[in-house]
This record gives structure tokens, C-alpha cells and sequence, in this order.
């Protein structure tokens, strides 16, 4: 069965990156635009999967996962931070709020293959 | 600017051939050209050609290395391919845990070392472990042919990109710092490991005796004779109980009868009377 993955990223262009990329290693894709319609996605269905930007209006990324993780869900999703913010701090809020894994922006398709890979999910 | 010649072709393969075992098709010629022609204009030569005028006068040394280290791949990742480090982990140290036991000592060779991701990632794996290893004598040598690439080793500097290829984030927070836009591997890691250059196609006897060596993604630039020789001779620097890792796309088979692949353990290759052979098979 196809794992699937939301795509959680206020630039149309990086979505539709991601999406080309992760479509081609055969992911099913979902997208959302910031952290609150990722989390309304969420409550619907869970995802395998969320690849996750930082800086997003209405709701960010960390706020979203820690939402994420704080809820009582059917299960919780692998996710992956994948944003500009690039030094340790930002790094280590995120792996302590419950990410996963976490890629730096810019990114292609080794590097979303290689961190996939790290989690368990190819 | 005029072409290569097939004689400039065959001068500078044979050379290639000779100092570092890399065996080039004339499909390569592009890659000569793009690798040497900024040595040729660095010296204020037209292009390649002209390089290879020089060469068949009085080449320097000096000149004779840098064409052989311009042509050597140094691509390299943390963990790369990741089961042979998995192997590793799970099955070589803890044998070699119980089996030198007596001596507390280790010693662990990384033959083609290049920018230091491979000796690295083995340090990093054995700091994970402190606890278990601590006091044994654990050495880590990288050693490569290329200088340039050592020297990057020794620095630990590695780009954004470079980090973000197998290694975990967990690794990444515990034992980088960034500096700058690059991120640096810490000192104490630095420190497990100690590099120096050397060519595979010479003599290993120097190196002394090693439990464990990683030989990968260098014998594919070899030809079949030169392959078995290395073979040879790294069987030679180390004990029945040794292990031998190398790249996926590398092998015994075929070329010698002096080591031979484990089951199950992909990448991981013993010499045929191993000890640690009967255990496997169990
Ligand atoms: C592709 S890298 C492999 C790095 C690492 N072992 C890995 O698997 O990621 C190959 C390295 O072999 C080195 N090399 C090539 N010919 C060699 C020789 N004759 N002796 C020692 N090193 C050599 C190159 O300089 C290069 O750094």
C-alpha cells in the first residue's frame, strides 16, 4: 500500500517540489498551507508522514507539532522538519517537541530520500 | 585549442594506471579534460595538450601528483549505504568485544579514507558505545592517497549538504557544531582518529595489523589484476578473525581465494579460515 505524506508549506513552489519528488518514490500527497489546516487535515486522517516548514501565517510548524503530539490521536505520524531555519537551537526545539527527523532547506531528492530512509519509512 | 590525441590518451592513462591503479576508458576522455585543463592554465598552458607536452619532457613530481590527485573520486557520505555500518555495530565489535578481550585493543583502517565521513562515522559509532569500550586502546587510521582530501578530513568541515546525506539528526546535534555555513564534527571526534596518506598499490606492511578494515568504493576504479592484489595484500594486514568491508558494488569473488563474503552481512567480507567464519555458519 502507498504510505502517504501531507506537505505542510505556505510557498505553492515548495509544495509542488516536494510533491514531484516524494510522488515519484511513490508517496500518496496531501497538502497543506499552514500549521492550523495541517492540524484540521490531521484530526481527519493521519497521515504516514508530515513533512513540515517552519515559518507559516495563521499557525506555525512548531506550534502544529507540538499540537500534534499533545493529542490523543489513532496513531501519530512520522515528522519531518524541513525548513530554512538552520542552526541548533531551532534544531534541537524541534527534535524535543517530537520531530522526527529534520532537513535544511534547500533540499532535493537525496536528501528527502536519505532522512526518509533514517526514519524508516523507505 | 586541438584535441586530445590517442597517444595523449594513452600517456596519460598509463600514468593514471601506474600511480594510483585507476583505470580510465577513452568513454572518459571528457572527465580528463575537465579535471586536468585548470591544471594545464594554472601553469599558463593553452589546455591538455600542451600538459601532456610537458609531460612527456621533464615532468616534476610535484606536477605527476597533482594530475593523480586532480583524478581521484571523493565523493563520500556519513554512513554510507548504511548496513555495513549496521553490521558493524551488531556483529564485528561485539565479537571483537569478547575475542580481544585479553589485549583491550583495537585497531581499525580506513584505506580510502577521502574526506573523512567513513573513519567518522566509526568513531561515532564507538562514542555511542563509550561506556562498553572504556579502557581499550581503540585506534582509527584513515589514510587516502589524496592529500587534499585528507586535509578536508582533518578539518571536519562539511557543508549543509554533506550533513544531511545518512547522517541522523541525533548524531548531527550530539557531535557537530556550525560554523559558519558549515558544520563541524566536534573535537573529541576529531581526535579518535588520526590520518595519513597512503597508496594502495604500495606496500601495506608498514601499516602493521588490523581487526578491522573498510576498503570502500575505491577497488571500482581498479582493473581486475590491480583489485586482486589489494585484496591480497589487505588479507595479509590482518588476523583469521579480521574483518574486511567493502563498497556495494565490490567484491572477492572472482578475483581472490583468500577472503570470502559472509552471509547475511552484506558488505562484510573474512578471510576463509576465520574463526569468526565457523561461528557464522553456525
Ligand atoms: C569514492 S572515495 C570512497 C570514500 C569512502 N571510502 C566511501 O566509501 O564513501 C574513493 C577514494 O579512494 C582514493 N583512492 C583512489 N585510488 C587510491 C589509491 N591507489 N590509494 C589510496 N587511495 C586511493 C581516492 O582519493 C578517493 O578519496
Amino acid at each position: 500500500m502507498m504510505k502517504s505524506c501531507l506537505v505542510v508549506d505556505d510557498s505553492k513552489v515548495i509544495r509542488k517540489v516536494a510533491r514531484r519528488i516524494l510522488e515519484e518514490m511513490q508517496f500518496e500527497i496531501e497538502e497543506a498551507v499552514d500549521g492550523q489546516d495541517a492540524w484540521q487535515q490531521c484530526q481527519k486522517k493521519v497521515p504516514d508522514v508530515v513533512l513540515l516548514d517552519w515559518n507559516m501565517p495563521v499557525m506555525n510548524g512548531l506550534d502544529f507539532l507540538r499540537t500534534l503530539r499533545g493529542a490523543s490521536l489513532d496513531r501519530q505520524p512520522v515528522v519531518v522538519f524541513c525548513t530554512t531555519e538552520n542552526d541548533m537551537s531551532h534544531i534541537r526545539a524541534a527534535i524535543e517537541a517530537g520531530a522526527n527527523e529534520y532537513i535544511m532547506k534547500p533540499f532535493d531528492r537525496e536528501i528527502i530520500e536519505a532522512k526518509f530512509a533514517q526514519v524508516g519509512l523507505i | 585549442m586541438t584535441a586530445l590525441t590517442p597517444q595523449d590518451f594513452d600517456l596519460l592513462s598509463n600514468l593514471l594506471k601506474t600511480r594510483s591503479g585507476l583505470v580510465l576508458g577513452t568513454e572518459k576522455t571528457y572527465l580528463l579534460e575537465s579535471r586536468l585543463t585548470p591544471i594545464a592554465r594554472r601553469r599558463g598552458l593553452a589546455g591538455l595538450p600542451e600538459l601532456v607536452a610537458q609531460l612527456r619532457m621533464r615532468p616534476s613530481e610535484e606536477l605527476l601528483v597533482e594530475i593523480t590527485e586532480a583524478m581521484t573520486t571523493n565523493e563520500s557520505f556519513f554512513f554510507r549505504d548504511t548496513v555495513p555500518f549496521e553490521v558493524l555495530k551488531t556483529h564485528v565489535l561485539p565479537q571483537l568485544k569478547v575475542a580481544r578481550a585479553a589485549t583491550r585493543r583495537l585497531r581499525i583502517w580506513c584505506a580510502a579514507a577521502s574526506t573523512g565521513q567513513e573513519p567518522y562515522s566509526i568513531a561515532m559509532i564507538l562514542n555511542e558505545q563509550a561506556a562498553q569500550w572504556a579502557g581499550w586502546n581503540i585506534e582509527i587510521i584513515g589514510t587516502d592517497l589524496c592529500k587534499a582530501a585528507l586535509s578536508k578530513a582533518q578539518a571536519g568541515l562539511y557543508s549543509q549538504f554533506e550533513v544531511q546525506r545518512g547522517l541522523p539528526i541525533q548524531l548531527l546535534m550530539k557531535y557537530f557544531a556550525k560554523v559558519g555555513d558549515q558544520w563541524q564534527v566536534s573535537a573529541d571526534i576529531r581526535n579518535m582518529v588520526k590520518y595519513r596518506t597512503f597508496n594502495l598499490l604500495e606496500s601495506m606492511a608498514g601499516l602493521g595489523q588490523f581487526d578491522i578494515i573498510f576498503c570502500r568504493n575505491v577497488l571500482i576504479y581498479f582493473d581486475a589484476p590491480t583489485k586482486a592484489q589489494v585484496l591480497d595484500n589487505l588479507r595479509r594486514q590482518m588476523p583469521a578473525d579480521g574483518s574486511l568491508f567493502l563498497g556495494a558494488a565490490e567484491t572477492v569473488l572472482g578475483l581472490t581465494k583468500a577472503l570470502k563474503p559472509v552471509r547475511e552481512q552484506r558488505g562484510l567480507y573474512i578471510p576463509v579460515d576465520s574463526p569468526m567464519a565457523l561461528a557464522a555458519a553456525g
